[in-house]
């Protein structure tokens, strides 16, 4: 059996020898990964607030779950405090969640490639849902009308 | 046996073989070690020994019955086979522990004991890995004494509570069980891991060095702390006890602290 093995020893030269695969590439991007770790923390708390004064005032407050229909929803967003309240919860949920599905991918991805493509998905379905939820929660209009003709629905008020 | 039963039983009759200390109780275990030689195949097996060990064995024990007297081409390392080394983190049974420290009788000797390589990094032969990825990171994080000022002519004093800071840390032996546990370093091997971020803890919070912040601004890097998902593999792993999470947590809570 003639098999050439090559010693796996490192040492050969005064940088030693690291499998391809374990040597550190690319530059580290700032603060980057800390500032996202604190927004994770920070996010996490406010969302806690957020999504359960969502929960109780949507839920059990007055008629509670039974009360909620258009109207109900129509009449939240027309107060600018619910405005607020929504956006905030939009942008912090979908930039945490967004931030964990990154770091999922940083994690599982074997190669750079999937990495990428992942990544790439993941900002897009991020972008068009943030840009959409924005415009829904400020251009919200109960009773559109277009080209002068109310739109049907028999919500509004003739 | 005879019937002397007049005479009070002050003297017990030990068996020949026995110096003392009544009978070691002796079981037969199978250990199933996880083979690896680049020279014969590039796929890994399981290969079966049974073996008959005592309560007082180890692993340990295990591995050197089967070298010595059954297969020799059984490779492992091991160096001081009493703890301290670190040279013999292996994974048994699914956890990595030294096998100097793992007594058989701790663990279910019904079923065959599994003993494999630690993940994560290459393997040489069979229990054997290349340890060097492991060793860069700790070469990185610097694991030794910088000191700007004066040097004393004598040792550098230290108050007990200062040396309490970071205790814990010091007793790192560098058998790599904790970041061979770590499932984030078992992705790509870029972290940092957490054997390398203990020993830049150790310097850290060491009042007498000056480059505390040198190491902080290294583990800062996007393969350092922040890579740590604090799923507690390593504290669970580490044959020392090491708060292995709780370090890498003070390391994070410090470059913050540092940068806002």
């Amino acid at each position: 059996m003639t098999a050439t093995i090559e010693s796996p020893r490192s040492g050969k030269n005064s940088s030693g020898k690291i499998s391809p695969q374990y040597r550190r590439t690319g530059a580290s991007r700032g603060n980057f990964e800390m500032l996202a770790w604190l927004f994770m923390r920070l996010s996490g708390v406010v969302l806690v607030v957020l999504i359960f004064g969502h929960l109780f005032v949507n839920l059990l407050v007055g008629d509670g779950i039974h009360a909620i229909d258009f109207g109900f929803v129509a009449g939240k967003w027309a107060d600018p405090f619910w405005q607020v309240w929504d956006l905030a919860m939009l942008w912090l949920a979908m930039l945490h969640g967004t931030n964990g599905v990154r770091t999922i991918i940083n994690d599982y991805a074997e190669n750079d490639s999937t990495r990428l493509w992942l990544k790439i998905v993941l900002y897009a379905a991020t972008t068009v849902i943030i840009v959409l939820g924005t415009l829904v929660i400020f251009t919200f209009n109960p009773c559109p009308v277009v080209d002068g003709v109310q739109l049907p629905g028999g919500f509004c008020p003739a | 046996m005879t019937a002397e039963l007049a005479e009070p039983a002050s003297k017990i009759e030990l068996p020949a073989h026995i110096g003392g200390g009544g009978d070691i109780p002796s079981f037969d275990v199978t250990l199933r070690v996880r083979r690896y030689n680049p020279e014969v195949s590039d796929e890994s097996t399981w290969d079966d020994f049974k073996v008959t060990m005592y309560g007082t064995d180890r692993v340990l024990d295990a591995l050197h019955k089967v070298k010595w007297e059954i297969d020799g081409s059984v490779s492992f390392r091991r160096s001081c086979a009493h703890g301290v080394c670190g040279s013999d983190a292996m994974r048994i049974n699914g956890r990595n522990r030294l096998a100097c420290k793992t007594l058989l009788k701790d663990l279910d000797t019904s079923k065959p004991i599994t003993v494999e390589p630690i993940k994560g990094l290459p393997v040489e032969k069979d229990l054997i890995v290349d340890m060097e990825p492991f060793f860069q990171s700790f070469r990185e994080v610097m694991p030794f004494l910088i000191n700007k000022g004066h040097e004393p002519t004598k040792e550098r004093l230290q108050s007990a509570e200062d040396r309490e800071r970071f205790d814990d840390t010091t007793k790192c032996i560098l058998c790599a069980a904790c970041t061979s546990s770590c499932p984030v370093f078992w992705t790509d091997g870029q972290y940092f891991g957490p054997a390398a971020i203990v020993n830049a803890h150790r310097f850290i919070f060491d009042s007498r060095d000056d480059a505390g912040d040198m190491r902080l601004e290294i583990l800062n890097d996007k393969e350092g702390v922040w890579r740590c998902r604090t799923t507690f593999n390593c504290t669970e792993a580490c044959p020392r006890g090491i708060q292995v999470t709780q370090a890498i947590a003070e390391v994070k809570q410090a470059i913050l602290s540092r940068k806002i």
